[in-house]
Order: C-alpha cells, then structure tokens, then sequence
C-alpha cells in the first residue's frame, strides 16, 4: 500500500471580526411595525442598564460570513471525512445521516421543553421506548436521560449515591474508590459532590487486583466508580469481586459504560452486581459527537435507586406518556429540562436499525477492528502494547500502546509521533488520560465503523513514521508540515501576560487598538 | 431472516468473508474467543430481548417519523411558552454551518486537525466577549443554569467566602440545578422580590450581605421577565461588602441592554440558546461564563478554555488549551469541579448568530422585541379579567399575565387555547403562589402583530 498523498486545507482565515466591513450585514430580522415603535418599553429603564456602545460585533454579509465558515469546516477532520480511530476513548463512529434528519426535523427541532405533554407524545414515546432497550441492554431497572454528558452522568450518579446514603443516616460515608485507568470524571465527579476520592492504581496485569480495593475501602467508602474496560481495552475479570468488597463495606457501584462498544450484549452492569451505570450516547450510541456537543449521559439504577433519579422520569400507563415531576426523594435537577433529546431520538434510531444480533455484531466488530489493528501494529518498531508482558489477553475495544522505546532509541515522543500523523490525513490521537502512567502513550480505539482498508491505512502511516523516527527523526519532529497550522508554541497557553481567550484580550496584549479602554474597564470592575 | 443481507450497512467488517480473513489475521477462530478475558459467569446467554431491526432504511425512516409526528411543534402553532428556551428565529445560514459533517461528526481533535473547529470556538468567546465586555469568555457550559452555578463556586473560590445571594425569582428549576450543585460548597441564600414590581428588595440584600458573603447572583433579565432596574446600586452594595457580583443574561438582549460590567458585573453567565439555535425541545441550551481577564479568575474557571497563540511559522495562528491542568482531566479526584463534553456545536451556531446580526442587527432584534412584547402586554390588558403587565417594572421579551380576576385557571385557560391552535405561556400558579393565577408570556421578534391580535382574540373568545 502507497501512503496517501496529502494536504489538509489550509486557508489562513482571518478571525471572523478581522473581516469587519462597517456598513454591512448579514440578515436583516424583522422589523417593528411603524406604529409600535415608539413603546418599546427601553424608555422606562435607568440610564445605567441601557446600551452605551454597541457591541464590537463583526460587520459582514451573508456569503462572506459563510464562506469564512465553510473554510474552517474544510479545516476540520470530523469522523465523516478522516478514519478518526485515533481518538481511543472516545468511541468514533459513523452517525448515521437519516437519523439527522429525524433531529432536523420540526417534529424535534421546534419543540419547547415546556408543552403540554399531550402535543409531545411521540418524544416521550421515543424517551420510554429507548429506555427499555437500555434495561434490557444494562440490566438496570430503570434510566434517566437528563444529563447532557458523560461526566454529567457520572456526576448525577454521584448525587445519587449521596442521596441514598444520606436516606438511610450514613452521611458519614464521603469516600469514592476509584481507579487510575478509569475515565478522569469518575474523580472528579464525586469530588464536585464533596467526596473524598481514593485512587487505586493497576496492579502489574494492567488492572486493579481486588486487594488494592479492599486495602481502599473503609466504613467512609460511599461507593465505587470505575470503568472496564479501562482506558488499556483489558476487561478486569475480577469485576464482580471488587463489586462485592464494595458492597461488603456498604458501599454502591457505579459502572461508567461511556464506552460500552466492545461488550454490546456480551455482558451486563446488573449482572456484575453494580447499582448505577451511565451510557453515553454520544459514543457507543452512534450519535455524533458535535464538535464535543449534544451528549447524554444515560443514566442507569437498580429500582432501589430508583427514588432518587433526576425529575422528570417518563412513564407510560398503555396508551398515553406522562412526565412524573412527584419524586420526593429526587436529586432534583441535573440539566434543564429534559437533556438533549434529539441525541435520543438518534440512538432509539440505531439501536432500531441493529436489533440484538446487530449490536452483538457492532462488539464484535469493534473487539476484532482493535485486535486486528493491533496485528497490523505487532511488528512497527519502538511501538509496544502497554501490560503486554505480564497480561497477554485480547484487548476487548481499545488498546493503550507505549512509544517509550521509540522515545529512548530516536528522541521523538508520543506527541510528536501524534503531530506527524496529520501529514497523513488523519488527526492526531489521544496518547492518554493524565496521568501518564504507561510512558509515551498512544491510544486506539479502531470502532465498527472502520473497515480493514481503513485499519490497514492507519497501521501504515504510524510504521511510517516509526521509520522516519528511526531514519530522519527531524521530520517527525518538525511535524506537521501539510496540516493547516504548523507546530504551535504551547506556553503562551499558560501565561497569564499572553494567553488569549478573546480578540479583544488578544488585541490588548499585542498592544493593539482596544487596550486601553479594556485595561481600564477591568480595573474598574475586577472586584475585591 | 435468511434472506437478509448479511453485512451491515454502518458495519463494514460485517461483511462475511472478510470478518473471516481478519479472525484469520488475528489468529482466532471466532470472534468469541476474543472475549476470552470475560469469565463465563459474567458472560450475558444468548440474545438480548430486543424489538426486531429495521434493517432498511426506508423501514426505519418510516417507523420513526411516524412515532415523532405524533408531536406538534411550538412552530406548527403559534406557541407563548418561554421560561429558560425560547422561540427565536434561526438563520438558515447558522443550520447550514451546524450540520456541516465536519463540524458534526469532530469530537476531540487537536491544534492540527481540528484548527477550523477551534477557531470558531475562540470565535464564538471572542464575540460574547464583546456583548458582555470581558476578555476572559469559557468554552460552553451545560446550560445557563450551570453557568450560574459554576459562576458562584467560581465566586466563593477567588473570595474564600461561602455564602451566595440568589432572588427567589430565577425559577424553580434553576434553583434546583444551582443549589443541588453548590450544596457542598456554597450556603444559597434567597432574597425575595417584589410581588408588584418583581424587582429585589434592597433592603433584604443590604440585611443578607455579611463577611461571608462571596457573591450576589442577579439576572437581567430574570426567569420573570423582569429587568432588574437597582442592578448598579446592588452591585455597588456587594463591592461594599467584599462580596463579587453576577449577573445572569439573555444575550439576545445585549444589543439594547447595557454589557454588565459597565453597571458593576465581576462575572457574567447566561444561555446561548437565543443565538441561533433551536429549542430541541430543551436540548438547544448552553451557558457561558465571562470576567476579567486575570489569573485569579481564569485559574477558577472548570470549563475548557480555548486560546489564540502563534506557531513556528510567523503570522499563523493557532489554537491551544489554556492552561489545561486546571482541568479535571489532570486533577482527577482532587478537582473543584468536573469538566466535560458539553455544549460545543452550538457555541459555533451562536457565533455565527452574532456575526451575522452584527451590531446594527442585534440592536434591531432588541427593539423589536421590547417592542412586540410591550404590544402584547397592552393588548392582553384591555381583556376582561386580564391584567398585563402583572409586574410593574421594566421587562424584555418575558412578562407575567394574571388571569386571578377572569375567574379561570391558566391550566383552563390553556388547554382552549391549544384547542385553538396556540400555546399559552407557562403556568406559574404551582411555583410562584403569590402570583395567583398567572402565566409567563414570550413574545420575540418571531411574533407579528397579527399573531398578537390572534393571541387577544381567541383568550377573549375562551372567557
């Protein structure tokens, strides 16, 4: 195979208010009536809340507002154009394009949260209908889809388990368990909560050993919040153990199933033994990832939870859904309204185009895309599969490779290796959580939307690189070269004299035109 | 099922003969055995109990618009409701830009692959950064509500303080959201507002700010409608006492209404949904958080933050993480509060907004809708039975209409007029008891004059 040639777009687009014509517009919004203007209501207010300087807002037409936006998405390796397996953790995939039509739709885009339920019943039908496939997929009893993200999940299942322990007296408990490979919100999460996180680190077959939990848990421990796979694609075989060290301490187990792809109908939270897991739809659920927007975090508890889930739950009595605000022991709310329904609306969608053979093809497809890929990647040199020597398993639907001998024998890294990849059309991939444990990571998570072309292709460009590590390491190093940026200096980002939020913070660091009046307004205003 | 096609669509490796050379590659006879690692007790039987596929597109088009149809959009009739998402007209050029594939489907690309993603980001903070007049503008929060809440903890940080002063006039789920996500950190004190004017009482804010106070939160305009008027002179009482000042906006308002540090605001939040975007039955929301533009408030900030900055080439921007180990990504379990995936592909859909209105455009947008909302007010005043404004002081696009003398509920009053093709405003009877009767009516520049006299004529019809 021939390496493709490649040249990303690369415009050197402006900033949009760079683009400023004083004088013209892109739309026009409706006008006022003639004889309405004169009572806007504006003269009633106190001079010190009325508008004293229009907003600095760019002033440009229409096709020049657009094309300065259709330039950036040429800039921009969604999954739809570039094999975006490189992203390990994230759960790439294809989003299928008639689902957005269901979303685009009026029947979805134009509803208010706030209307009477009788003109939103085919939304609480999709809401009720996906969430028994949820229960059936979990194991759990009952879901919410409120919170809008995978950590807003693992968050709301924290307030849950306050919830719960503080109904039974035992406020006393303020300890979360949870683990280093697992995703970094299952910490912070409880710790936004108040609860003192622990952190049990793997053990040398790559995961936590039941021993490391039980060292960590004490009559504190409020529960456990871990993922399994973790971030390493090995499956803990001890899961269930380590549920019941939790549970033997009075604790409750949360499963965060972000990532569920490689275990679609291969095994399930409940049958584990957890209380709570959370899906994120936005991943293993096919809808797209946004530009990192319009997630859910789908929530799941046992029916002992259940009387604490966020308000409002959607219930259905054979013929009409309702909307059940009564909950008493309810967290309350999480996110407003109801989430993000249209990404529900996407996922009841695919999981209706699969079916239960489908999606136990969707795991196998991801487990043997990561597996295969890792044949592919067994021989490209400096390149090793983290835990390989002590832990031989398959990796179920990621793997955490180490480029540390790589590092050693050439001086490039991981993060160079990860620049170089965009010469070759594809984005740079995650090397790793922080912290890093396993040296110069590089994370892959090849999901059932690549086709072995696709796995071929990558495993091509990162041999290729190794090489050019090995023979011609300043190439890699001063990578990228056919991107649409070149290498960026990273400590200005952590400057507070230079790093740059907004235009106008920009302009007045660069000494430009806004500085003094910004310079003075801040001092006017920055409080205490 | 025999006759099915056997591959996927959306699965390539489905296809028989070369899921079977890849098993081959790999080694293994079936894809079970790389499972090897689940032990068999964890296993799941057989197959999961769920509904038959639709394994053709046109099958699966067909089974789900039929179920969503089953919806009447607030666009198919002639919808008042607001309280926290709203109707506002949508450019079809921000739609065109949001469902671009490629901005679609980018999730956590970096400087390189995902530069064009990342400048509208910095473009979207760059833009509210001129409406509010702040140089430090966060990448999107969940929802205004979040904002809010981020924006007192942030408060409570940068002060040491732990008490937040909040109006009881922010709405119920709004309190639900900040105070059940301040709980551990922040003691949320209500002040009550005027049942007459719906502005604060200054007096319980001067009586509440104490050394402990680390922030008053105000919303300009309120869940109410109501502009707060005493705004400077309450921010002027909370740098008297040590104490930060919030305000809470509606963007949209920002091209009539003054940028809030000019009145006194240390931190602005608000929601973006106004900004081009569609309610998605709620999903359409997310927040933003703005200040100054140093260290002591940029270190507190939870959210990404998305910074300009050169490369080795001169002249080339790019675009980079600010300061990322603030982030929970890095401090894990000893994070002040989580960060996540929320809100992005509308953050590019309100910067586009606000390029395109620009500043003539948004001052336009202000007026006409004070404008058509004060109409509707006058309007619904002259019925029998109806008082509107039921709150005296200045409001925007939002006011409260009291039914308690035409001697109907507004649950009554509602259900004839959806029989009439329209939904009414929000219910406030349950939440707000003092209020009797009434109901919070929207009014945007989405509304004619015509679909106001509608509006009056059909609740003269209902009584």
């Amino acid at each position: 195979m021939t390496l493709r040639q490649f040249h990303q777009a690369s415009w050197n687009e402006p900033i949009l208010l760079e683009l400023s014509n004083p004088g013209e517009r892109g739309i026009v919004p409706p006008q006022i009536e003639q004889d309405l203007a004169a009572q806007d209501g504006l003269g009633d207010l106190p001079a010190a809340l009325r508008r004293s300087e229009a907003p600095r807002l760019p002033e440009l037409s229409q096709p020049q507002l657009l094309r300065h936006y259709l330039r950036l998405s040429q800039e921009t390796l969604g999954n739809d154009v570039n094999i975006h397996l490189g992203l390990g953790t994230c759960t790439m995939k294809y989003s299928p394009k008639v689902n957005e039509e269901f979303v685009r739709s009026p029947k979805v885009a134009d509803l208010h949260p706030l209307q009477d339920e009788e003109t939103v019943q085919g939304m609480l039908e999709v809401f009720f209908r996906l969430e028994q496939m949820l229960r059936e997929i979990s194991g759990m009893d009952r879901f919410t889809f409120q919170p809008a993200g995978g950590s807003q999940g693992v968050y709301a299942n924290a307030r849950m388990m306050r919830a719960y322990h503080a109904a039974r007296g035992e406020d006393h408990r303020d300890e979360i368990v949870t683990t280093i490979f697992s995703h970094p919100c299952d910490g912070a999460g409880p710790a936004t909560v108040g609860y003192k996180v622990v952190t049990v680190y793997a053990g040398d077959k790559g995961y936590p050993e039941p021993d490391a939990i039980r060292k960590a848990v004490s009559e504190r421990t409020a529960g456990l919040m871990i993922t399994n796979p973790e971030d390493t694609g090995l499956f803990n075989p001890h899961i269930d153990e380590i549920v019941e060290i939790i549970h033997e301490a009075g604790g409750l187990c949360h499963y965060d199933q972000a990532n569920a792809n490689g275990i679609l109908g291969i095994t399930r939270a409940r049958d584990v033994g957890f209380d709570l897991c959370q899906f994120n739809l936005h991943k293993t659920f096919s809808s797209p990832h946004c530009s990192m927007g319009m997630p859910v975090g789908a929530c799941g508890v046992t029916s002992e939870l259940e009387r604490f889930l966020p308000v409002p739950t959607v219930e259905f009595d054979g013929t009409r859904y309702r909307l059940d605000y009564e909950r008493p022991q309810s967290v309350g709310k999480i996110r407003a309204f109801h989430g993000v329904p249209a990404t529900v609306v996407r996922s009841f969608a695919w999981v209706m185009s699969l079916g239960a053979e489908g999606l136990r093809e969707v795991a196998e497809a991801a487990v043997l895309n990561n597996n295969y890929l890792a044949s592919r990647l067994a021989g490209v040199r400096g390149l090793a599969v983290s835990f390989a020597d002590t832990n031989p398993a398959h990796r179920l639907e990621q793997i955490r490779y180490s480029l540390a001998q790589l590092q050693e024998e050439t001086g490039v890294g991981t993060l160079d290796v990860a620049r170089r990849t965009s010469d070759f059309g594809v984005a740079s991939y995650f090397p790793s959580h922080e912290p890093w444990i396993v040296p110069e990571p590089m994370t892959l998570e090849p999901s059932d939307s690549y086709s072995r072309a696709d796995l071929d292709q990558y495993s091509e460009i990162i041999a290729e690189i190794s090489r050019e590590a090995y023979e011609e390491p300043q190439t890699v190093l001063d990578s990228p070269q056919r991107s649409t940026v070149h290498r960026m200096d990273q400590a200005p980002h952590d400057d507070p004299e230079r790093w740059a939020l907004t235009w106008r913070a920009y302009l007045r660091k660069q000494g430009g035109s806004a500085a003094s009046e910004a310079t003075a307004l801040e001092a006017q205003t920055s409080g205490p | 099922m025999t006759d099915a096609p056997s591959a996927h669509p959306y699965i390539p490796n489905s296809a028989p003969e070369i899921k079977r050379a890849m098993l081959d590659a790999v080694g293994v006879p079936a894809a079970d055995e790389l499972y090897g690692s689940i032990p068999a007790r964890l296993r799941f039987p057989g197959l999961l109990d769920l509904p038959e596929p639709l394994r053709s597109e046109y099958e699966l088009r067909r089974h789900v618009t039929g179920v969503l149809d089953r919806n009447e959009s607030a666009a198919e009739r002639l919808s008042f409701l607001g309280g926290g998402c709203w109707p506002h007209y949508v450019p079809a050029v921000c739609d065109e830009i949001v469902n671009r594939g490629e901005f679609l489907t980018a999730y956590y690309g970096d400087t390189y692959g995902d530069h064009g993603k990342l400048q509208a980001l910095f473009e979207y903070a760059s833009m509210i950064g001129e409406l509010v007049e702040c140089d430090a503008v966060s990448q999107p929060t969940y929802d205004w509500g979040a904002a809010a809440a981020t924006s007192i903890c942030m408060a409570a940080r940068i002060t040491g303080r732990r008490v937040a002063l909040v109006p009881a006039s922010i709405g119920a789920q709004r309190r639900s959201l900040i105070e059940g996500y301040c709980r551990p950190w922040v003691e949320i004190v209500t002040i009550p507002f005027d049942s007459g004017t719906g502005v604060l009482a200054l007096e319980r804010i001067r009586d509440a700010l104490s050394p402990q106070t680390a922030c008053v939160y105000l919303e300009v305009p309120g869940f109410l409608g109501v502009i707060e008027t005493q705004a400077e002179e309450i921010a002027t009482l909370s740098r008297e006492a040590g104490a930060l000042q919030i305000v809470g906006v509606d963007p949209i308002s920002l091209g009539v209404l003054e940028a809030p540090p000019r009145y006194g605001a240390d931190i602005v939040c608000g929601e973006l949904q106004p900004l081009g975007i569609h309610m998605h039955y709620g999903g359409g929301l997310a927040g933003f958080v703005a200040s100054p533009d140093t260290e002591r408030f940029v270190s507190e900030y939870p959210t990404f933050l998305i910074g300009l900055g050169p490369t080795v080439m001169d002249g080339e921007y790019a675009f980079g993480e600010v300061v990322w180990e603030r982030t929970s990504y890095v401090q894990r379990g000893d994070s002040k509060e989580y960060a996540g995936t929320t809100q992005n592909l509308w953050a590019i859909a309100a910067g586009a907004y606000l390029g395109l209105v620009g500043p003539q455009g948004l001052a336009e947008l202000g007026r006409t809708i004070t404008s058509r909302a004060h109409y509707a007010a006058r309007r619904l005043d002259g019925l029998p039975g109806v008082r509107a404004p039921a709150l005296s002081a200045p409001f925007f696009k939002e006011f409260v209409v009291d039914f308690n003398e035409s001697g109907a509920s507004v649950a009554e009053i509602n259900l004839a007029l959806r029989q009439r093709g329209i939904f009414g405003g929000l219910d406030l009877s349950a939440e707000y008891p003092e209020l009797g009767q009434s109901a919070l009516f929207c009014v945007t520049e989405v509304h004619t004059k015509a679909d106001i006299h509608r509006l009056a004529d059909e609740l003269a019809d209902v009584f």
